[in-house]
């Protein structure tokens, strides 16, 4: 009885010291920002890796997505007669939830899980402790321009995933299922406002590229240097992205677009 | 990769994300560069708003010419004062005009309508409008019928 009190004291314990350690280590990262001359190539290198490759699978997951929503909005509105606001309803839909939460989802399993799996590789081979010993910080040498390119090219990858849905929707909506393709756009114009709206949509996605790329060099960072610990790092890095991802997008959602 | 391709690469792919917000911005929330233009506020007090909410469009002849700023009770008279910004090049809007709430399409949202009056004077910022029409309410109409009123 006692022993099962204690792991669950143990089993906070842990939970608390791990948030505590994932903050400081935070406040490391963000003192470390890359220096603008020498920290450049760095950032630019891993903006490469985590925005413009994940750029295809947001590109084609965008285009479906938005054809089913197309089709299926399609479907429901056509019952009451009113094929017209399907503009509005795609937009809608992708440019305040779909496109920043699903673009995160995307960029947790894509880049996330990347960026864990080679920073914890680079722990495990003691390349980050050879670099201490050389006299370069790794927090800034190899934490800090991945932090600060997921960050920024998040935002980035849900505008142009938001925009390659309402591209999908309107070839379903509009050059198969012959939607008026003015209504379609006039209705959507009408109903979507570029502050409310998109400008609430890039802010979400600003916090969830932060948060998934957080995650993502925390777990790296802080993983047991074997390969099982890489593996259930990388693991970890996907389930906490995106439970956090879907938890803070009610938030944000009730903060942003609820009436009170 | 050559540290040059990779950069050119990453200054499209910003500049895509650019691109793709400067569409939302014009084409899908319809923001026009003018969108900035003056405008003049003017009042009408109605009893029954209906499903009427701010940032809905005022228009005239079906050219929207305005939106509503707010709607807030008016604790006097009881009824809904509706704040409305017109746009300014529209400034001969007759005097005895009237303000008519009407819902586009069957399901659509409602907007406010304003029938053209024939005095020669027109409408001045901060005035309101001398008469009203309320939201149509279908269930008010067909318990009318049904009671014989």
């Amino acid at each position: 009885m006692i022993d099962r009190i204690a792991s669950l004291g143990r089993l906070g314990l842990d939970i608390v010291t791990s948030f505590g350690r994932s903050g400081q280590f935070l406040a490391g990262v963000l003192a470390g920002v890359p220096r603008p001359v020498t920290g450049f190539p760095l950032l630019i290198k891993q903006l490469y890796s985590v925005g413009v490759l994940s750029l295809a699978i947001v590109v084609v997951s965008g285009l479906f997505i938005g054809m089913v929503l197309g089709l299926q909005g399609y479907t429901i509105l056509s019952d009451y007669g009113s094929e017209a606001a399907i503009g509005q309803m795609i937009a809608l839909t992708l440019v305040r939830e779909l496109g920043p939460v699903v673009t995160a989802l995307l960029f947790a399993g894509r880049a996330g899980s990347a960026l864990t799996a080679e920073i914890g590789l680079m722990k495990a081979t003691e390349q980050l402790s050879s670099m201490e010993m050389m006299g370069v910080d790794p927090l800034r040498r190899v934490i800090a321009p991945r932090l600060w390119a997921g960050f920024i090219a998040m935002p980035v990858l849900a505008v142009i995933f938001s925009v390659v849905g309402i591209w999908g929707g309107m070839l379903v909506g509009v050059d198969w299922l012959g939607v008026f393709e003015g209504s379609f756009w006039g209705n959507m114009q009408s109903s979507v406002d570029f502050v409310d709206d998109v400008m609430n949509g890039v802010i979400k996605s600003v916090v969830f590229g932060f948060v998934c790329a957080w995650i993502a060099v925390y777990q790296g960072y802080d993983c047991v240097p074997t390969s099982a610990g890489i593996s259930s790092a990388t693991t970890k890095t996907v389930v906490y992205s995106s439970l956090a991802v879907l938890g803070l997008d009610f938030v944000l959602t009730a903060v942003m677009f609820g009436d009170f | 990769m050559a540290q040059r391709t990779t950069e050119i690469i990453v200054g499209l792919f910003m500049i895509a994300g650019l691109a793709a917000l400067l569409v939302l911005a014009l084409q899908v929330s319809g923001l026009s560069p003018s969108s900035a233009e003056s405008t003049y506020t003017v009042y009408a007090d109605f009893n029954d708003t209906g499903g009427l909410t701010p940032r809905g469009r005022v228009s005239m002849a079906g050219v929207t010419v305005g939106t509503i700023e707010s709607i807030a009770l008016n604790k006097e008279t009881f009824q809904a004062r509706v704040t409305m910004s017109i746009r300014s090049d529209v400034d001969n809007i007759p005097a005895d005009s009237s303000a008519v709430i009407r819902t586009s399409g069957l399901l659509g949202e409602q907007y406010i309508d304003i029938s053209i009056g024939g005095d020669m004077e027109s409408l001045q910022a901060g005035d309101s409008f001398y008469s009203t029409q309320s939201a149509m309410n279908l269930e008010r109409l067909i318990s009318n019928f049904a009671s014989g009123r």
